[in-house]
């Protein structure tokens, strides 16, 4: 292994790697507002959002993220959508995180025991404050974990994006086997830097689930 | 308004498909009663408690309290404005007690009389204490729910529906998932509930306390109500006999479980 190499161009990988941050920071926070979004039309009670809403969730988890990646990056600009590389990725990847998050969220509220509403109905409370004060914060409680899985695999997915040349680790990692014809160690290093990502994302989802949990 | 009976139920109907689950049921309830109201499991006895706050809407028939129709037909918007002031005025008991567990003790019962009434922090921590002093649960007002024994829980859950105000008071089986040695304790709740004149509907198992505690026992089967009377002429001198087959296996359980 060439230790010497990896001490040169490793400076350019951890440049690489703030990019791959902030795609995932970018990405997860639109997904989690399309999966509120969906999950709200998925328990709507109007049946045509529900359609909508379930629609969303099949398309997207239902074609390869990098297809969606290349309709949008590639075949975008012939509908009239310009992007960047870099917002096609953010767009792209966030909207297809956020249909795995509608129904991770989805699945959240339901698991809430029926009860929970229907006490809070009884005392006089309507729909949405029995949603707002009785349902939603035991939802969020159990949906942190399961939306940790979500973001693990996002964090993982900005690779993909590399695919529409956005310089970020996985591309990086590419580039400079090209110049130095050492495949291993690029991708080694690659790959520990994301290791060191979603280690520390970890730790902070489950932090956060510690934090919340009852007694 | 003395002659107008405080809670009304008329021909209630209410059917899951094909399956009647309340057959034309009619019945009142009067001011500062307190009402049993038994039977065999699947009878009906749950839907009809949960039809008088529209909890399970009925498919026909009219529910009224006090002269005013809690189950009205109207836009939606109107229903829930409507319905959600009728339940402020109905307190009801669960089975499973269906207390908040992200709320400390405190805060389930502050949780509605704030939001609904306005009650500021300091009126609202006031009403707490008392109503949980009134079921025995000041010393553990800071606690949350999965800290409580079946019990405790049972009787926060009492003390939640009374800080509402409410005129009339539901129980749907309040004891039967406790372990048997924390049954008095919710019991005699219930029984200082109706020494303060109550009016209480209580669906129950237990018919020592129905004879105890209740001024009338209402005995249903497949929807109907087969009979209904004081608890001396239900139990001692039952005249149908679905509500001798009924008591007999029942007491008959007790001996069991007792033995
Ligand atoms: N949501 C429902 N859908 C279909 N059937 C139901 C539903 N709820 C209750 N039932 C049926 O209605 C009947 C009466 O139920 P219930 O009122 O709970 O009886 P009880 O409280 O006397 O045991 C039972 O046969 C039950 O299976
Ligand atoms: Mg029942």
């Amino acid at each position: 292994m060439d230790i010497d190499l990896i001490l040169r161009v490793y400076p350019y990988f951890l440049e690489a790697a703030v990019v791959t941050v902030e795609l995932s920071v970018l990405t997860i926070l639109l997904g989690l507002i399309c999966g509120a979004l969906g999950a709200a039309a998925r328990l709507s009670r109007f049946s045509f959002v529900r359609f909508l809403g379930a629609a969303y969730v099949s398309v997207f988890r239902g074609t390869p993220a990098l297809i969606q990646l290349f309709i949008l990056y590639f075949g975008g600009p012939q509908i009239g959508i310009q992007l960047d590389a870099f917002e096609a990725g953010v767009i792209g990847l966030g909207v297809n995180i956020g249909a795995y998050m509608t129904e991770t969220m989805r699945g959240a509220i339901i698991s809430v025991d029926h009860g929970q509403a229907e006490a809070a109905r009884t005392l006089g409370l309507s729909r949405v404050q029995a949603f707002q004060k009785v349902v939603l914060p035991q939802a969020m409680r159990l949906m942190i974990r399961p939306l940790g899985v979500n973001i693990n695999a996002q964090i993982k997915g900005t690779a993909l994006v590399a695919a529409i040349s956005v310089v970020e680790l996985t591309y990086t990692a590419q580039r400079y086997i090209g110049s130095t014809y050492k495949p291993f160690e690029m991708f080694l290093l690659a790959g520990v830097l994301y290791l060191i990502i979603i280690t520390i994302t970890g730790k902070f989802i489950s932090y956060l689930d510690r934090r919340v949990r009852l007694p | 308004m003395t002659d107008t009976p405080f809670v009304q139920i008329r021909h209630a109907q209410k059917a899951y498909g094909e399956l009647e689950v309340l057959k034309d049921i009619s019945l009142t309830v009067e001011r500062g009663e307190i009402v049993a109201i038994i039977g065999p499991s699947g009878s009906g006895k749950s839907t009809l408690l949960r039809a008088i706050n529209d909890l399970d809407p009925l498919t026909s028939g009219e529910v009224i309290l006090e002269g005013v129709q809690v189950n009205k037909q109207l836009p939606h918007r109107q229903y829930e404005k409507h319905i959600n002031e009728m339940r402020q005025q109905i307190g009801m008991v669960f089975q499973h007690f269906n207390l908040f567990p992200h709320l400390t003790v405190r805060e389930n019962v502050t949780m509605a009389p704030k939001l609904l009434k306005g009650l500021s922090s300091a009126d609202a921590d006031k009403l707490a204490e008392e109503q949980l002093a009134h079921v025995g649960m000041s010393e553990r007002i800071d606690y949350y729910p999965s800290q409580l024994s079946g019990g405790q829980k049972q009787r926060v859950a009492i003390a939640r529906a009374l800080a509402m105000k409410p005129k009339l008071m539901l129980f749907d089986e309040a004891t039967s998932a406790l372990d048997p040695e924390l049954v008095e304790e919710v019991n005699l709740v219930m029984k200082k509930l109706a020494e303060e004149h109550m009016t209480m509907i209580i669906v129950t198992h237990e018919m020592d306390f129905a004879a105890s505690v209740c001024d009338r026992v209402i005995f249903m089967d497949g929807g109907v109500v087969v009979e209904e009377g004081p608890p001396s002429v239900v139990f001692q001198n039952p005249t149908q006999e679905r509500t001798q087959n009924f008591l007999r296996k029942h007491l008959a359980q007790y001996a069991e479980g007792a033995k």
